[in-house]
């Protein structure tokens, strides 16, 4: 028999769906011991998740079918035991956390009833229960633990919420700890903190934790061994030292090589006069301050990079400057001429220099036009760009230069991946012909390969055709590879800024210090020096 | 689970990847405009028959009265009450004899052409001007949005009846004011629907991607925003058609709507009420033409919601499989 904790043998699941049988996990195998923490790396649609949703008994049967294997918990096999034996282990001794804790945690239920709830389900007294969840929520860090159980989930902020959730799959001691891209939603410095927590509480209660991610840094921070998953089957295991040094399979190779953050750094040149000039912009929604007098100047052809966790402001600048939201105060002149005060009529005319990214290109594309008419609306508004009769040469002439091909203009957005209408929405908004380019987290939702090309393109067209552009993201590696220049944010206003180099190597403000400690890097070695540059740092 | 994993896109980007993707591809590729949805309607047996069922009534509604006008309004009083099924007295006679004697089938078939105009009508009516006055109260300023709704909250604190009724005692009961009546009663169904799904879809980053490239009002609400709300309002007018219908059977039944000798479905199943007891038939046949009807333009409007949905439209093109 086996003496792992957890082991998962020649497991296959597949999916019936319209157009055929989908193999979600084909023949996958694994093992988690006690007090071990696994990884399973791997890009979307890889079948990270699958095996963690057989464990838990999560997968809707149909449409999907375990089709072989089993899954070995102390030795007894989960796939034969009655649905309520398997109830009784979920929860109890298997645990989980999910990536979005707002959507699992019931909004209409004070948080100290939802923790002491999972203790109460499985038979423990209401008092209890209660004490056991004071307990945990002091143990995650929440702080003013009493007063903050009748609160409610909208009132914590995200890595708070994720910490309730940890709580919650604590309440009863479990086992194994399934995380299921637990940090994915939050931002670097609490991403630090979370998984810290996660390695802390594994050291006091000895479970094995299970850790499903695309992030090669998440593996090198936190894991003992990792699996490489790619199209459903297990491609490498090793640890992650062994996995970044010596990986054999290819797309392991492929993964490392995409991993931003290793390239030279571009030098800022002294070029002409600035195109945008930023002064004193502020922005407050009631009584609150989003933006607190930010100003900056962009010049032709420059790739500014605005860096800052979620609620910086970062997003503001760029709605405030596109006029999606009017500003409270400031300038903002565009070649002379101050956008903040012109009518709709001129910005309209404006607007084709100034063109924006958005981050999630599912939803910044229509999904009732085809690509064609996606592209060809710029010159339906601007309709003095080009002559209708031209419209199909310049559609076929713009797919092929973001890497589609000519015969993708008759297809609709869903027919895509992300990565491919993401390069749509680039062509839209290269299809006025601008100046500069706003990209809002325009990489953030992409899986790392794909997020390299898409970067890659960024950088074509930006030599190819000068566009200037203005590059807001929360993740540092990738503006470490591709910005001339940076902005650091925090709270609404600007703490640093400077050329790449400059902020990269000698970090003044302790803020853009923190974040620099907070990145992950994929390299373990590299990790560990961070890590200890981050405890330092909370030393002081 | 299975959503992640039937939309994946394996680790290249480059590929062309959804199985619908492959699907679709080729057909869009193919036959123009309505080649192409015939084909869709082929695909869906339902939505097939309900369309030829509509085309019959439809030619009914124009053709009938040519014909017709004569044979519906004839009495013939031997064949009072005349039970249906029995072909002595005629073909015309095969779903029975009305009070007076007069044959259904062919007073069904006059009633439809009114009873179309006013159902037609009045959803028409309200379905434009209440989604029109809702894209406005949508997307316009706080101000306007606001009076536009307390005015549509003024028209609901009336009993939609008891409204026209009023009306209609005021106003010369005819096609045309029945018309003007139920639509505006009607009207605030679209507006409220409008309104809010206005209020959510321009929230959508497609919609901010079409401002920054500097896209005019008109154009975010025709383009943009209406094409995402209309299933939703065509959906109610399938529905609301039914309802127009009996409303207007009921107001004739007062005597304030159609005046006889002209006939709608509705009034003759109000009228054959009374007789319910010893021939059914009265009522029934026209009934069941409205529920035809109704129920035609409801699978139909299904079909639609499919067929105009990009992403929803492979599963017609792939011949009517049905998607678990």
């Amino acid at each position: 028999m086996t003496d792992h904790l957890l082991e998962v043998r020649d497991l296959s699941v597949q999916f019936h769906t319209a157009q055929g049988i989908v193999r979600a996990v084909n023949g996958i195998s694994w093992h988690l011991d006690r007090g071990e923490t696994l990884a399973i790396l791997g890009e979307s649609g890889s079948g990270k998740s699958v095996s963690a949703s057989a464990i838990m008994n999560l997968i809707d049967m149909p449409p999907g079918e375990i089709t072989s294997g089993e899954i070995l918990f102390e030795g007894r096999d989960l796939l034969k035991a009655s649905d309520e034996e398997r109830r009784r282990l979920n929860g109890k001794r298997i645990s989980m956390i999910f990536q979005d804790p707002l959507g699992h945690l019931n909004p209409v239920y004070p948080v100290g009833w939802q923790i002491a709830e999972t203790a109460m389900a499985h038979g423990r007294g209401k008092a209890e229960a209660y004490d056991r969840a004071l307990a945990l929520m002091e143990r995650v860090g929440i702080p003013d633990a009493r007063a903050s159980m009748g609160k409610y989930p909208h009132q914590f902020s995200g890595g708070q919420r994720q910490r309730l959730m940890i709580a919650m799959a604590l309440a009863l001691k479990p086992d194994i700890l399934i995380a299921d891209e637990p940090t994915t939603a939050l931002d670097v410095t609490v991403q630090a903190e979370v998984l810290s927590l996660l390695e802390e509480l594994q050291e006091e209660t000895g479970m094995g934790l299970l850790l499903i991610t695309h992030d090669l840094g998440v593996v090198a921070e936190a894991a003992d061994r990792a699996v490489v998953m790619e199209g459903g089957l297990v491609v490498e295991t090793g640890t992650p030292r062994e996995l970044y040094h010596n990986a054999t399979h290819p797309y392991t190779r492929k993964l490392l090589a995409a991993a931003p953050g290793k390239g030279a750094m571009r030098e800022p040149e002294d070029g002409p006069e600035a195109i945008l000039e930023v002064r004193d912009l502020k922005k407050d929604y009631g009584g609150f301050e989003a933006l607190k007098g930010v100003s900056f100047d962009m010049h032709a052809g420059e790739t500014l990079a605005v860096v800052g966790e979620s609620g910086s402001g970062k997003s503001t600048i760029a709605r405030l400057v596109l006029r999606l939201e009017e500003a409270s105060s400031g300038t903002a002149r565009w070649k002379g001429e101050d956008l903040l005060t012109k009518s709709p009529r001129q910005m309209g005319k404006l607007r084709r220099q100034l063109q924006m990214v958005f981050q999630d290109p599912t939803q910044s594309l229509n999904p009732h036009m085809s690509v064609f008419q996606i592209i060809s609306e710029a010159w339906v508004i601007h309709p003095d760009i080009l002559p209708k009769a031209r419209w199909p040469e310049r559609v076929a002439e713009l797919l092929d230069q973001v890497g589609l091909s000519p015969e993708h203009a008759k297809r609709y957005p869903h027919q895509f991946s992300g990565g491919q209408r993401q390069r749509i929405a680039i062509a839209r908004a290269l299809a006025l012909e601008p100046d500069l380019i706003i990209c809002d987290e325009a990489v953030s939702a992409l899986d790392v390969s794909i997020q390299a090309q898409v970067i890659d393109l960024l950088g074509k067209l930006r030599d190819e055709l000068g566009i200037a552009f203005l590059f807001i993201a929360h993740d540092l590696p990738v503006v470490r590879d591709f910005a001339d220049r940076v902005l650091v944010m925090q709270r609404g206003e600007i703490v640093e800024q400077g050329s790449v180099r400059q902020i990269f190597e000698q970090p003044c403000a302790p803020y853009t210090q923190r974040l620099l400690a907070a990145g992950l890097d994929s390299d373990p070695d590299v990790q560990a020096d961070r890590r200890a540059a981050r405890l330092a740092l909370a030393g002081n | 689970m299975s959503n992640s994993t039937t939309h994946s896109t394996g680790p290249t980007d480059q590929q062309a990847v959804t199985p619908e993707a492959a699907v679709a591809a080729p057909v869009t590729g193919g036959p123009s405009g309505l080649r192409r949805i015939l084909r869709m309607l082929v695909a869906d047996k339902l939505a097939l028959l309900s369309a030829l069922f509509l085309v019959i009534v439809i030619l009914c509604a124009i053709l009938g009265p040519l014909f017709l006008a004569e044979m519906a309004s004839d009495t013939n009083l031997r064949a009072r009450n005349a039970p249906p099924f029995e072909l002595e007295r005629g073909f015309a006679y095969i779903l029975g004899g009305d009070a007076l004697g007069r044959p259904l089938l062919a007073r069904i078939v006059m009633a439809a052409r009114n009873t179309m105009l006013i159902a037609a009508g009045a959803v028409a009516g309200s379905m434009l001007i209440g989604s029109t006055l809702g894209l406005i109260a949508g997307y316009a300023g706080r101000w306007t949005g606001e009076v536009i709704m307390r005015l549509a909250d003024v028209i609901m604190s009336f009993p939609s009846l008891l409204l026209a009724v009023i009306v209609l005692y005021m106003l010369a009961p005819s096609i045309g004011n029945l018309v003007l009546v139920l639509a505006i009663t009607r009207i605030p169904i679209y507006l409220r629907t409008t309104r809010a799904e206005v209020l959510e879809v321009r929230k959508r980053m497609f919609v901010q991607a079409a401002t920054v490239m500097g896209a005019s009002r008109r154009r975010i609400i025709f383009r943009h925003i209406l094409p995402v709300i209309l299933p939703t309002l065509l959906t109610i007018a399938t529905l609301d058609f039914a309802f127009v219908m009996l409303a207007e059977s009921a107001l004739s039944f007062l005597g304030i709507g159609i005046q006889a000798p002209e006939i709608t479905w509705g009034l003759m199943v109000s009228q054959g009420r009374a007789y319910l007891t010893n021939a059914w038939w009265l009522a029934f046949w026209p009934g069941l033409a409205i529920i035809l009807t109704t129920m035609s333009l409801n699978l139909l409007s299904s079909w639609m919601r499919v067929a105009l949905n990009p992403t929803q439209r492979w599963r017609l093109e792939i011949g009517g499989k049905k998607n678990d």
